[in-house]
């Protein structure tokens, strides 16, 4: 069977710049990937690729099979994503936000209301439910993110920076939620803490300036006793491109 | 299926409730074309049951009110950053599109509305012809909905708000001078050819006969085509612009 995460050769140029450059890998089910790189490496550009919201300049993605560029809704509807920093609509309250989530994706009635319900259990956000998006804090609004990319039990999970903004107890339980759903779902989740990664990922991807520099399993990469802080530094840090064309694919 | 569509149109419309942009616009809305109708339409002077006045400043109005409408209709989603949400959903991207412009037309159709009081002022007053107002009323709607779709696909043009409204003011103003006697005279002199086209594409020459009660299918044509056309555009600027 093929992976349920399929990368092939991904490319996006910005004019001149190439934010990602020939990008290959897959995930399958039971995976945990955990994407790495400095920022401005291209670990957001990549996960916008795959969840079709940037089309790519070469290469494809897909996801359960179908491609993200000739088959967006068949691929979007296999995929939850979580956008970097968590972006959700201020003015809607908790369970306003993802009832329409829910009945985008083709939910009605009691189903949604039971995976609304269930979304909100697992991101535990019983307590804020009726509560205006905007009024809550930072680790609060992480995990409305979060509930929204859960809502439908995806078989795909792309998560960009999911624990950013958490205290270290939230930080604990959202762990402990992907590695609950790990063993059936094939799951990639960028992060800047590489103790996360020693703590629920399977393999690690490091990219730096838009290549793929690793693809092994986390410890692998400690074999020789260094540190996951000292094998990164050595991977990444290099000749640094151009500012300005960093910040352009920042932005 | 348009099922997506009316859930997006459907959540932008309780958004504009939940801030304060739907009760600004309307007050603003219903203040001014009041006041206008009254005071330079010469609404009672005239002496007669109908709502020419009124009609007569609603595109004016409109010109300005709905551009600053739109103009936080994508650029807001850039900044809140909710667009890469809402486009990694499973629907259609021209849902997306729709659903928002419905929305926003449904908002004015709402503002429209409201002006009920000078409807039933007419019809206390005298025996107005309720046929010319209704087609009037239709009229109206059709002129937000084409500069709606100028504000939209301006809007998903740019993430500079002030930019979006200044240049979908602009594009609608040529749409509704286009078909003024300044403009066609002059352009009938030099380039009698142009003069022509820029009185079929004038939205406020076509309004014209919807004041006078004449329904006409191919102005209904030239509105359908223009809000699709627009719509177009907005979808094509998206693709092309969804992270800038």
């Amino acid at each position: 069977m093929a992976a349920l995460i399929e990368i092939e050769r991904l490319t996006k140029r910005f004019g001149s710049f190439t934010a990602v450059d020939d990008v290959s890998f897959t995930v399958d089910r039971g995976e945990v990937l955990g994407f790495l790189g400095p920022n401005g490496a291209g670990k957001s550009t990549t996960m916008r690729m795959l969840a079709g919201f940037m089309p790519p300049t070469a290469g494809t993605a897909r996801i359960c099979g179908a491609d993200v560029v000739d088959q967006p809704v068949a691929a979007k509807r296999n995929l939850g994503f979580l956008p970097e920093g968590a972006p959700t609509y201020p003015e809607m309250t908790v369970t306003g936000f993802l009832h329409f989530v829910a009945r985008i994706r083709g939910f009605r009635g009691t189903a949604a209301d039971e995976r609304v319900a269930n979304a909100m259990r697992l991101t535990q956000l019983e307590g804020v439910r009726l509560q205006p998006i905007e009024t809550l804090s930072k680790g609060f609004k992480r995990r409305v993110g979060l509930a929204q990319a859960l809502l439908h039990d995806p078989p795909v999970l792309v998560l960009d920076e999911p624990t950013d903004g958490l205290d270290p107890n939230q930080k604990h339980e959202v762990r402990e939620l992907i590695r609950r759903m790990a063993p059936e779902k094939a799951i990639v989740i960028s992060t800047h803490i590489l103790e996360e990664v020693e703590a629920v990922c399977t393999r690690a991807v490091i990219i730096a300036r838009g290549k793929v520099v690793i693809d092994a399993p986390p410890r692998t990469l400690v074999r020789d006793g260094r540190s996951l802080e000292e094998v990164f530094r050595a991977l990444t840090l290099g000749p640094s491109p151009d500012p300005a064309l960093r910040a352009q694919e920042a932005a | 299926m348009m099922r997506p569509a009316l859930i997006v149109a459907q959540r932008e419309l309780a958004g504009y409730f939940a801030t304060p942009v739907a009760y600004v616009f309307i007050v603003i809305f219903l203040v001014m074309a009041g006041t206008l109708t009254f005071t330079l339409g010469n609404f009672f002077a005239r002496g007669q049951a109908d709502l020419i006045p009124f009609f007569s400043f609603v595109p004016w109005l409109f010109l300005f009110l709905v551009p600053a409408l739109t103009m936080r209709l994508w650029a807001e989603e850039r900044r809140l950053g909710t667009i890469e949400l809402l486009l990694t959903l499973p629907l259609p991207q021209w849902h997306a599109v729709l659903g928002k412009f419905l929305a926003a037309w449904a908002f004015c159709g709402i503002a429209l509305a409201l002006t009920f009081p000078l409807w039933i002022t007419v019809n206390v007053l005298g025996v107005p012809d309720n046929g010319v107002i209704l087609s009037g009323y239709l009229g109206c709607l059709l002129v937000a909905g084409a500069y709606l779709t100028v504000g939209a696909a301006v809007s998903a043009l740019t993430k500079n708000q002030v930019i979006a409204f200044v240049l979908a003011v602009a594009i609608c103003f040529l749409f509704a001078a286009a078909g003024s006697p300044i403009v066609t005279e002059f352009l009938s002199q030099r380039l009698p050819v142009l003069a022509e086209i820029a009185r079929a594409l004038s939205v406020a020459d076509r309004f014209q006969g919807f004041t006078r009660g004449v329904v006409a299918l191919r102005d209904i044509v030239f509105f359908g085509s223009f809000m699709a056309f627009f719509l177009f555009l907005n979808a094509v600027v998206l693709d092309h612009r969804k992270a800038a």
